[in-house]
C-alpha cells in the first residue's frame, strides 16, 4: 500500500518546527477526525500555517510525527500524498487554461481521461463556461473557485486551506464561505482551514483549534470556544470580552462566588476553571444589560453597580457602549436597539447578566492576551 | 510667449527623449538609406544616385560574404554553448542555496564590465602559452564568444525566474508532480521566453563583436573583422545591406515577440 | 503498520525553501560548475598569463622567454602617455554625457511610458543589435563636412565655441576629431548606460512621487530627495558598464578619430598583431588596464555589496 492510499484520520504527535532558534510550532498534538470541517485560527506568526505546510508536505518537521489513519506520512514527498492544497494566492498556472489547470494534478496521476471529471468538477463551481479561458483572465472570485476545483477533484483525503479567501471582498468572502460549507458537507472530505478571521472559522468550521506561539490555545466547536474559553487569549480573540480580575470566596453546591472590587460575581462550578486563588471572570458583551444607577435588576443576575457611560456608539442593529467603572476599568457592553431608551454618555448605569452566561479564567494570566488589534485580524 | 515656454516646460521630457531617441535611430535610417545609394567612390558616405544595386548583388565581394557564413556560424554555437551553460548557472543562482553567492556575483559581474581589449588581450596570452600560438582560430574564437555572453545569459534568465510565482512549483508537487515533471510542466515553460531572449541576446553579442574576436581569430576573419580591416580602402554599400538586413531582423523579431501581448489586449 | 519514511530522493527544486537541511545538496554546484569552471578558465587564469606575458621578452619568430623584464610597464606610461590620456578624457566625457541623456530618457521610459514601456526599451535596445561597426560608419555620413549638421553647428557659432574647448580644429570640420570620437562613444554606450538605469528606476513606486510632491512641493526638489537616492544603484551600475569598456574601446577612435585621438586600445592591438616584438608590451598594458577594472569593481563592492551586480 503506498502513502496514496493512506485513508483516516488526520494525526499529529508531538509536530515541531524550529527555524534556527525560533520555534514556530512547539510540540502539537492534535487529531482530526476524517470528514469533519476543521479550522486553525490564529494570528499572523502563530504557526498555523506551517503546520500546514507540514501535513501537506512543503515542510519538514523538526520532530514528531504525521499520521494518515494508519500511515505515517512525517517525511513523505508532497507529490507522495494524497493531501492537496487551495494556496492563498492560488497558484494557478499561468501558462494553462482553466481546463488544463483543473485536470493537472489527474495528469500526473496517469489518469488518461480526465474529460468527465474536470466538466463535472467545473460544474461543481460554476465555471463550465470559462474552461478555455487563463487564469489571467479571471476574477479573484473565479481564480478561487478554480484553485478549490483544482484541489477537489483529485478527491484527497485531506484538503488544505491556507487563508483562501483573504483576497476577495467581503461580500464575495460571506458568499465563498457558505458555498466551501456546502461543497465540504456534499463531498464529505476532511478540510483543514487556516485563517486569521475569527468570523470566518466559526462560519465554516465543525471544529476550531486556536493557535498562538506555536501551541493551540484551546480545541472546540465554535459555541464550546466562543461561549466557554478556556483562557484569556481565546476569550479576547473570538469576540470581545469583559475581563475582571478577582478572587474565588467561596463554593456551594455548583455555584462559585467570586469576588472582584467589591462585588460579588456567580457562576456555575462548571464554567469556572479554578478552584480557588485568583480568577478572572468574563462576559461576553452582548450578554450584559445596562440599568439606570439605582434601577432594579433581574433576580438572580450579577449586578455591577457605578458604573458611568463613557462611550455611546449606535450600529444599527445594536449599540455598544464603554462603561468605565469605579476601579477605573472600562467594560463593553452591547445592547441590542429593540426600543429601550439609550444611554448618553455620563449617565450612570448598573451593568447585570445572567451568571450562567459567565465563564471562569485561571487568575494568573495577561488579561490583555490576544486582545491586541493586529493588521491583519482587523480586516 | 510664456504660454509656450509653459508648454515646452511640461513637455521637456518628451522633447528631450524624442531627440535623445531620433539620435539613437538616426545611423540606423541611414545606413537603410545608404543601402540604396550608388557612391561615387569607394565610401559610401555621399548621396549619388539611388540605386538597387548592392541589394541585387549582395555578394560582390566574396570574401565579405564568407566572412558573414563564418559570423553566423560561430554565433549559432556560441549561443547553443553560452545559453545552455548561463541558464544552470541562473536556475542555480534562484532556486537554490548555495556558498560562495558573492564571489559568484563579482565573478559574473567582471566580463560584462571589463574593456573587451583586456579579455581579448589576455586570452590570446593564455592560447600562445597553453596551445601554442598557431592555435589561435574557429575553436579559440568560440570559447571566447562563449565566455564574455555568459554573464549576459545568466542576468536575463535570472530576471525572467525573478519574477516567477515560487508557489507554482510548490503547487505543482502539490498536484503530485514529482521533481522532474515540474520542471518539465511549469518551470520550463515559463521560463522558456527568457531562455529565448537570452539566446537571441548572446547571439547578437557573436555576431557582432569585434575587438576579443580580432585578438583570438588568428587567420580567421569574421564580418566585423572584415568591415573594420577594409574600412581603410573602401567602405562599398553592399556594408549597409547587410547592416540593413540584420536591423529589419531584429525588428521583425520585436514586432513578433509584442503579437502574443496584442492578442491578449484584442482577446480580453 | 506499515511506517513508510521518505526514500534517499535526489534534491529537488520543489524543495528549495529550506527544507532539507540534513543532507548536504550537490545540486546547485553541479549547475554551476560548467559555467564558474568556463570562467574561471577563460577568464581569470589568463589574467595570471597576461602577467607572466608581459615580463617577456622576445619575438614571434624565436619565441618569447620569461625575462622579468618591468620595463615594459614604465615603457607604457612613458611612450605611451598621450594615449592613455585620451582614454581617459574621452571615457570620463562619454559617461557623464551617457548619464546626462540617459537618465531623462529612462526616467520617461519608466513613469510615462505606460503600456509601452517594453517596446520603447526594446526600440532603444534594437539598434545595438545592428553591427555597431556600421552604425558608427554611418556617423561619417552624418557627420561629413559637406553635410546638414556640420553646416548647422558651423553657422550657429556651436563649432567656434568648440574649437576653443579643443573638440574641433576648425569650425568647419566635425569628423576626424576629439568631438566625433566622443560622439561616436557615447553613440555606442547610451544603451549600456540606460538599461541599468531603467531597471532601477522601474522599481521605484510612482505613488513616492506623489508623496513628494505632497510633502517637498518642488519637482526639483522631489527628484534630488526621493528619485535620486533610490536610483543610485542604477546609477552606478550604469556608470561602470559604462565608463570601463569604454576605456578599452577603440572602434570610435579608430573610425571617427584621427591620428591625433589615438587610444590605448589601438596600441594594444597593434603591438599585438603587428608588431613582431610588441606581445609583452601589449600584455602589459592590458594587465595595468584589468587590475584597474578589478580596484574600480571590487571598490564597488566592497561599499555597496554585490547583490545589486546583477
Amino acid at each position: 500500500m503506498t502513502t496514496l492510499d493512506a485513508v483516516g484520520d488526520l494525526r499529529l504527535t508531538g509536530l515541531t518546527k524550529r527555524f534556527g532558534s525560533f520555534t514556530a510550532v512547539d510540540d502539537l498534538d492534535l487529531t482530526i477526525p476524517q470528514g469533519s470541517f476543521f479550522a486553525l485560527l490564529g494570528a499572523s506568526g502563530c504557526g498555523k500555517t506551517t503546520t500546514l505546510r507540514m501535513v501537506s508536505g512543503l515542510e519538514d518537521p523538526t520532530a514528531g510525527r504525521i499520521y494518515l489513519g494508519d500511515t505515517e506520512v512525517t517525511h513523505t514527498k508532497p507529490y507522495k500524498r494524497p493531501v492537496n492544497t487551495v494556496f492563498q494566492n492560488y497558484a494557478l498556472f499561468p501558462h494553462l487554461n482553466i481546463y488544463d489547470n483543473v485536470a493537472f494534478g489527474l495528469r500526473r496521476r496517469g489518469v488518461k481521461d480526465v474529460r468527465k471529471q474536470v466538466e463535472d468538477i467545473l460544474a461543481l463551481v460554476e465555471l463550465g463556461h470559462l474552461a478555455k479561458r487563463k487564469p489571467t483572465q479571471l476574477s479573484g472570485g473565479q481564480q478561487q473557485r478554480v484553485a478549490v476545483a483544482r484541489a477537489l477533484i483529485n478527491q484527497p483525503q485531506v484538503l488544505l486551506l491556507d487563508e483562501p479567501l483573504g483576497a476577495l471582498d467581503l461580500k464575495l468572502r460571506r458568499q465563498m464561505q457558505i458555498e466551501l460549507k456546502r461543497i465540504q458537507t456534499e463531498v464529505g472530505l476532511t478540510f483543514v482551514h487556516v485563517t486569521h478571521d475569527q468570523e470566518e472559522a466559526m462560519t465554516m468550521a465543525d471544529t476550531i483549534a486556536v493557535m498562538n506561539a506555536g501551541r493551540i490555545e484551546q480545541l472546540g466547536s465554535p459555541e464550546e470556544l466562543y461561549e466557554n474559553p478556556a483562557t484569556t487569549f481565546v476569550a479576547n480573540f473570538l469576540g470581545q470580552s469583559n475581563l475582571v480580575a478577582g478572587t474565588v470566596a467561596g463554593k456551594e453546591g455548583d455555584v462559585v462566588t467570586v469576588e472582584a472590587h467589591g462585588h460579588r460575581v456567580a457562576l456555575p462550578s462548571a464554567r469556572c476553571r479554578p478552584d480557588s486563588g485568583a480568577a478572572i471572570i468574563g462576559v461576553r458583551p452582548e450578554k450584559v444589560q445596562l440599568v439606570a444607577a439605582g434601577g432594579a435588576a433581574p433576580d438572580g443576575h450579577n449586578l455591577l453597580a457605578g458604573g458611568v457611560v463613557s462611550d455611546a456608539s449606535f450600529i444599527g442593529v445594536s449599540t455598544q457602549y464603554l462603561v468605565k467603572m469605579p476601579w477605573g476599568q472600562e467594560l463593553a457592553v452591547f445592547e441590542q436597539n429593540t426600543g429601550k431608551e439609550i444611554f448618553r454618555p455620563g449617565s450612570e448605569v448598573s451593568l447585570h447578566w445572567d451568571p450562567t452566561q459567565t465563564f471562569g479564567l485561571d487568575g494568573g494570566q495577561d488579561i490583555e492576551a490576544g486582545a491586541e488589534i493586529d493588521d491583519e485580524a482587523a480586516k | 510667449m510664456s504660454k509656450s515656454l509653459d508648454w515646452i516646460k511640461s513637455h521637456l521630457l518628451l522633447f528631450v527623449s524624442t531627440l535623445i531617441f531620433i539620435f539613437l535611430v538616426a545611423p540606423n535610417a541611414v545606413m537603410l538609406l545608404f543601402s540604396f545609394n550608388q557612391p561615387a567612390n569607394k565610401y559610401n558616405f555621399i548621396w549619388n544616385k539611388f540605386s538597387t544595386n548592392a541589394w541585387e548583388h549582395p555578394c560582390a565581394s566574396a570574401d565579405m560574404c564568407s566572412s558573414i557564413k563564418l559570423s553566423v556560424g560561430i554565433a549559432i554555437i556560441a549561443m547553443i554553448g553560452s545559453t545552455v551553460l548561463g541558464t544552470m548557472v541562473a536556475f542555480a543562482m534562484m532556486r537554490h542555496r548555495f556558498r560562495g553567492r558573492s564571489l559568484l556575483n563579482v565573478l559574473l559581474f567582471l566580463p560584462m564590465a571589463a574593456p573587451e581589449v583586456t579579455m581579448g588581450i589576455t586570452l590570446m596570452t593564455f592560447f600562445y602559452n597553453t596551445s601554442g600560438s598557431n592555435s589561435l582560430g574557429f575553436g579559440t574564437i568560440i570559447i571566447a564568444h562563449v565566455m564574455f555572453s555568459l554573464s549576459y545569459v545568466v542576468v536575463t534568465v535570472k530576471a525572467r525566474l525573478a519574477g516567477m510565482d515560487p508557489t507554482l512549483e510548490k503547487a505543482a508537487a502539490d498536484l503530485y508532480a514529482t521533481p522532474v515533471q515540474t520542471f518539465r510542466r511549469v518551470t520550463l515553460p515559463l521560463v522558456l521566453p527568457g531562455i529565448l531572449a537570452a539566446a537571441l541576446l548572446s547571439f547578437a553579442l557573436s555576431i557582432d563583436d569585434y575587438i576579443i574576436t580580432v585578438l583570438t581569430a588568428g587567420n580567421e576573419v569574421t564580418f566585423p573583422m572584415y568591415v573594420y580591416a577594409s574600412f581603410q580602402h573602401s567602405v562599398p554599400a553592399q556594408i549597409d545591406v547587410i547592416g540593413s538586413t540584420m536591423l529589419l531582423i531584429t525588428l521583425a523579431g520585436i514586432a513578433f515577440a509584442q503579437v502574443p501581448q496584442i492578442i491578449k489586449t484584442r482577446r480580453a | 503498520m506499515t511506517a513508510v519514511t521518505a526514500p534517499a530522493a535526489p534534491p529537488s527544486l520543489a524543495e528549495a525553501a529550506g527544507d532539507h537541511q540534513k543532507k548536504r545538496n550537490y545540486l546547485p554546484y553541479v549547475l554551476l560548475a560548467p559555467g564558474v569552471a568556463w570562467l574561471v578558465v577563460f577568464f581569470l587564469i589568463p589574467i595570471f598569463y597576461a602577467v607572466s606575458a608581459s615580463v617577456q621578452t622576445g619575438s614571434l619568430d624565436m619565441g618569447f622567454k620569461v625575462t622579468w623584464d618591468w620595463a615594459n610597464y614604465q615603457s607604457t606610461f612613458s611612450t605611451y602617455n598621450t594615449e592613455i590620456i585620451h582614454s581617459l578624457i574621452y571615457s570620463v566625457a562619454c559617461t557623464v554625457i551617457c548619464l546626462l541623456l540617459g537618465f531623462p530618457l529612462a526616467y520617461f521610459i519608466a513613469f510615462r511610458g505606460g503600456k509601452w514601456k517594453n517596446l520603447l526599451m526594446a526600440l532603444v535596445i534594437a539598434p545595438a543589435f545592428t553591427s555597431f561597426l556600421i552604425r558608427t560608419i554611418a556617423w561619417e555620413t552624418i557627420l561629413s563636412d559637406h553635410g546638414w549638421v556640420t553646416r548647422v553647428l558651423s553657422d550657429t557659432k556651436v563649432s567656434s565655441v568648440m574649437v576653443h574647448l579643443g573638440l574641433l580644429t576648425n569650425s568647419h570640420q566635425l569628423l576626424n576629431t576629439p568631438f566625433s570620437v566622443i560622439f561616436g562613444m557615447v553613440y555606442n554606450f547610451l544603451p549600456f548606460t540606460v538599461l541599468p538605469l531603467y531597471t532601477s528606476l522601474e522599481k521605484i513606486d510612482p505613488r513616492l512621487h506623489e508623496a513628494g510632491a505632497d510633502l517637498y512641493s518642488s519637482a526639483y526638489k522631489t527628484w534630488r530627495y526621493v528619485t535620486w537616492p533610490l536610483a543610485l544603484p542604477g546609477v552606478i551600475a550604469g556608470t561602470l558598464l559604462t565608463f570601463i569598456p569604454a576605456v578599452g574601446d577603440y572602434i570610435n577612435a579608430y573610425m571617427l578619430g584621427s591620428p591625433n585621438t589615438q587610444v590605448i586600445g589601438q596600441v594594444i592591438e597593434n603591438e599585438a598583431l603587428r608588431d613582431v616584438f610588441g606581445y609583452p608590451i601589449a600584455s602589459a598594458m592590458g594587465v595595468i588596464l584589468t587590475f584597474g577594472t578589478l580596484a574600480i569593481v571590487l571598490g564597488y563592492v566592497k561599499k555597496a555589496g554585490s547583490e545589486d551586480l546583477l
